[in-house]
């Protein structure tokens, strides 16, 4: 079976030799389909999104505390971070759209720059607050607060923490995999106006990982 | 697929429909990031002013004028069919419902003199009520 995606032979700027589907219709059905896989990665996070919202509604002071254990400057540095790679992804499909695939490799190249910036500052982030002692499932070294009541709901909170931004990390180490690989394909020349498929849903993927952050960084680092 | 064989216009304002997708002008996308920079600025700053309970309500809304912005121009949502849209909108009614239950239903099962004291106040609004019936 010859999928088109990852077929060795194919011509410049030709979409790959679908037999059952014309070109606009196999476009809209790549499209349509990175659209529902989306809608379930909404779902997924959603739980955690959920989980958040119930235990800081039964602990509202305790999060208050701990999320002030997280620098909101970090945050928001992050937050810019990509949001200028999303803007960069965008502009990787105009490019696409352009028959230009100089500037396809060109602005998938600063997008995954951005990726990688924000993983480097969140290492830090995490390992920062881990020699702190918060790690998942504890709750730090602080004694003003030693209740055990507070203890426990602080332990939830950097629960809360570490998964849901280490689901989101893991899926910007992803996304930088599959622009990775569309970038590879445009600096062989592989995109056109008529064919640059693998460009848009990679570029969707990581306006979605963009997305998350967006409700993320208010959600832990400020309103907590 | 009718979108496709539109007549292409270019220039100003919302772009054109391309060969395949729709086609946006760089000074949109430009306008875009300004603004999701602009918003990040005011969530911060909005969090530095205590609005009380309202304080993740304001949060949430900002957010969410930031996500429709990625998603209707970014991802291009805008210039996509009903189809799209209903895949794009039918996990965030799946996840309002969620919410909606867990708060509807978690009154009740904080701890055991939580859950008295609630059960106790309904029972007594609903004894007012019948009474006044």
């Amino acid at each position: 079976m010859s999928h088109g995606l990852f077929r060795t032979e194919w011509v410049a700027g030709e979409p790959p030799d679908i037999h059952h589907m014309d070109v606009p219709t196999a476009y809209d059905a790549a499209k349509l389909g990175m659209w529902l896989f989306l809608a379930t990665e909404i779902l997924l996070f959603g739980g955690l999104f959920a989980a958040y919202a119930l235990f800081h509604w039964a602990y509202p002071t305790e999060f208050h505390h701990a999320s002030k254990e997280l620098n909101w400057k970090i945050g928001a540095f992050n937050t810019c971070v990509l949001l200028i790679s999303s803007f960069y992804a965008a502009l990787s499909v105009d490019a696409a759209q352009h028959n230009n695939n100089k500037k396809v490799v060109r602005y998938l190249l600063i997008t995954l720059g951005c990726g990688l910036i924000f993983l480097v500052v969140k290492y830090f982030e995490w390992t920062g607050k881990a020699s702190h002692g918060l790690f998942p499932g504890t709750s730090g070294e602080h004694g003003a607060f030693n209740s055990p009541e507070f203890n426990h709901s602080y332990r939830m909170f950097f629960g809360l923490y570490y998964c849901m931004t280490g689901l989101h990390a893991l899926h910007v180490i992803i996304g930088m995999a599959i622009l990775a690989w569309a970038a590879n394909l445009a600096r062989k020349g592989r995109f056109s106006k008529r064919y640059y498929t693998p460009v848009e849903v990679g570029a969707l993927y990581w306006h979605l990982v963009d997305l998350i952050w967006i409700y993320l960084f208010p959600l832990l680092y400020l309103v907590g | 697929m009718s979108a496709h064989h539109h007549d292409s216009h270019s220039g100003h304002g919302e772009g054109f429909h391309g060969e395949l997708g729709h086609v946006v002008p760089y000074k949109t996308y430009l306008a875009i990031l300004i603004w999701l920079l602009i918003l990040t600025v005011v969530t911060v700053a909005a969090a530095q002013v205590d609005f009380g309970a309202m304080n993740a309500v304001v949060a949430m809304i900002i957010a969410s004028i930031k996500a429709l912005l990625v998603a209707t121009i970014f991802m291009h949502l805008k210039f996509e069919n009903p189809v799209t849209w209903l895949y794009a909108l039918f996990p965030i009614v799946l996840l309002a419902i969620l919410l909606a239950g867990l708060f509807i239903d978690n009154p009740f099962r904080t701890d055991p003199q939580h859950a008295t004291e609630a059960a106790q106040h309904a029972a007594n609004r609903l004894a007012v009520i019948l009474r006044i019936g």
